[in-house]
């Protein structure tokens, strides 16, 4: 299954690694340090938000740093508002239904 | 002079995705009692519940804690799908907490699609009424497979919007 952000968010040690990525790029290292787990576990969690798109890998000099993808999380909203317009749809037969039972009341 | 009647009430969303939890929340310009009766009632729930082109008919209902509602969306190519509500509780013209979820024709349960937990309310508003719909999801993997079937939706939406603009061009 390809991987996407829905996955990226759903685990609360990558949520915190995409947090610490917002606010400024990071080294493996450094990053590891801001977690109790082993940094293999850290590391695979890294590989995966990059597979996700979430997380970019940058050579600087001989160090590699992470960077977060910020586009990709709007790909959240942009099925909410496809769920929403479902809803709405829903809704607006709804609106009708009532509008009928209104005039057969009255 | 503007008719209030037909002011569009907008349909809102927000997400709790970590915590599984969708919140939808819609004003309706109808008093409490005809929107809790067509929540409630199965001939009108079959008249709405459906987003178009899909539509909906009821097999059975039972509207009592403990009770089912078991129903089948039939798509424009006379495809059922069958879909299951568990009535858990219902406090009268307030709320509705349930379990929904898709099954076979006798209402046996499809372990293979997600199963969510919703909560209706419904609340008194200057409007009429306002309600709101809260999904949880138990699972990661849950939450996925909606999305998927989300993406789904959204594609049948886009048809159904076709064929308003090809109604409305001829």
């Amino acid at each position: 299954m390809k991987r996407d952000i829905f996955q990226a968010i759903a685990d609360p040690t990558r949520r915190a690694i995409i947090t610490l990525l917002a606010v400024q790029a990071m080294t493996p290292n450094a990053l590891a340090e801001h977690f109790d787990t082993s940094r293999q576990a850290v590391s695979k969690h890294i590989k995966f938000l990059t597979e996700c798109g979430v997380v970019k890998s940058k050579q600087t000099g001989r160090e590699i740093y992470y960077h977060f993808n910020a586009k990709k999380l709007k790909e959240a909203d942009k099925w909410l508002e496809r769920f929403r317009m479902l809803w709405d749809e829903r809704f607006q037969n709804l609106d009708n239904i009532l509008n009928d039972l209104k005039t057969k009341k009255s | 002079m503007i008719n209030l009647e037909s002011v569009k009430n907008e349909t809102r969303i927000s997400k709790d995705l970590p915590n599984k939890k969708l919140l939808i929340t819609r004003a309706f310009n109808a008093d409490i009692n005809l929107v809790w009766r067509a929540w409630t009632e199965s001939s009108l729930l079959d008249k709405w519940w459906a987003p178009k082109p899909w539509r909906t008919e009821t097999k059975t209902m039972d509207f009592r804690d403990g009770g089912k509602w078991l129903y089948a969306m039939i798509g424009p190519d006379g495809t059922k799908s069958w879909c299951c509500v568990d009535f858990i509780t219902i406090k009268l013209k307030k709320s509705i907490l349930c379990d929904d979820y898709f099954c076979d024709e006798e209402g046996v349960e499809n372990k293979d699609f997600p199963q969510m937990s919703w909560l209706t309310k419904f609340e008194s508003a200057s409007s009429g009424s306002k309600i709101f719909v809260t999904i949880s999801f138990d699972k990661q993997e849950d939450l996925e497979k909606i999305v998927e079937m989300g993406f789904e939706a959204g594609f049948t939406m886009g048809l159904s919007n076709l064929d308003e603009l090809l109604l409305t061009a001829f």
